[in-house]
């Protein structure tokens, strides 16, 4: 891959997508360690959620070219992401309330 | 079109950059083709889409009083005399890896005009996403007929497992058809050169150039993307 032909002000070096590729190798292994290894409990999730979070940024600011953007893009697209966030925090929320009825009354009885 | 637009002299910076941007008469978005910031706002609400599939799996197996089936048990493949664990679903997110590697750049090449190896790469790509496909394939047809997962039953535990796999995997699934297919096509159009001599499309009857390329990618990258969401979530949780 030698082909490192005139750089125009939009392309980049071939290196740059070869590294963010093996970084994505690199942390899906580990996340694929995690279940092989078989880590439970808080250890298990939060090491499932931070490589998630780098291989999604990583694709996202690279292979994506958020990176290069002009910030009012990368605004309008990031922001609305926040309602995704209230809408788990209240599914939760509402998860553990039916749960909490539905074994509730299966064992009380209605 | 995007090119008359030096995006250096305009203001930069999240508040005045957004206010600029936003407020012009003409165009929203400097210096970004039009096909691209679509791309961009549909991807944005395929977002929601698979967030809320995600949102439901959440609300279901944190609801359900019956024991959640171990994907990590469900999805184990026997290599060698031993049963690994996820094995194909590891194989399958290599896979998809890279295929996401080689979109990027054929991406690169194609900003280049670089016909060839544009064509080459985008040709990988597509090969990649035809192999996923078909292990995704082998891996419905080994729950359905070999393990008798069904929308509304299965052996391992919760019955709703069944309801949600083949909502996530198949949507998803979809996805990554759709784009095989668009790939291919897109493979053509590159080495018939028709985005340096200005073809016009066949179902569109547009010109279209190099950018296309990138359009493409954004797409494929956002299905891997979705991918790296439903492995965290579905098969290693």
């Amino acid at each position: 891959m030698e082909q490192n032909k005139q750089q125009e002000i939009k392309t980049h070096k071939i290196g740059i997508y070869l590294w963010i590729w093996g970084l994505l190798f690199v942390f899906s292994g580990f996340s694929y360690m995690v279940d092989y290894l078989d880590f439970q409990g808080l250890l298990r999730w939060t090491l499932i959620i931070t490589f998630m979070l780098c291989k999604a940024g990583l694709i996202m600011a690279i292979f994506m070219h958020l990176f290069w953007e002009r910030p009012p893009l990368v605004n309008v697209l990031l922001w609305p992401m926040c309602a995704i966030f209230c809408f788990v925090g209240i599914m939760v929320a509402e998860a553990k309330y039916t749960a909490f009825t539905r074994l509730f009354y299966f064992i009380l009885g209605s | 079109m995007a090119e008359q637009y030096d995006t250096s002299k305009l203001p930069s910076g999240i508040i005045r950059g957004l206010v600029h941007d936003l407020s012009s008469d003409q165009r929203a978005f400097k210096g970004v083709p039009w096909g691209k910031a679509m791309m961009w706002i549909f991807l944005l609400s395929d977002t929601f889409i698979f967030s809320i599939f995600l949102l439901s799996y959440m609300t279901i197996r944190g609801s359900t009083t019956e024991p959640w089936p171990n994907p990590s048990k469900v999805f184990a493949l026997e290599a060698f005399g031993t049963p690994v664990p996820l094995l194909l679903i590891a194989i399958m997110t290599f896979v998809l890896i890279t295929s996401s590697g080689t979109m990027a750049i054929a991406v690169k090449f194609g900003y280049e005009k670089n016909r060839k190896l544009c064509a080459l790469f985008l040709l990988l790509t597509a090969l990649g996403g035809l192999t996923f496909v078909g292990m995704q394939a082998f891996e419905w047809s080994k729950l359905i007929f070999h393990e008798g997962v069904r929308p509304w039953s299965n052996p391992f535990g919760a019955p709703q497992f069944g309801a949600i796999f083949f909502m996530i995997t198949g949507f998803h699934g979809t996805h990554v058809s759709i784009g095989v297919i668009f790939l291919f096509i897109m493979t053509y159009k590159t080495w018939k050169g028709h985005f340096d001599t200005g073809k016009r499309g066949y179902f569109t009857s547009m010109k279209s150039d190099y950018e296309a390329i990138e359009i493409m990618g954004l797409y494929w990258h956002f299905v891997d993307l979705v991918w790296v969401f439903i492995f965290a979530f579905f098969y290693l949780w």
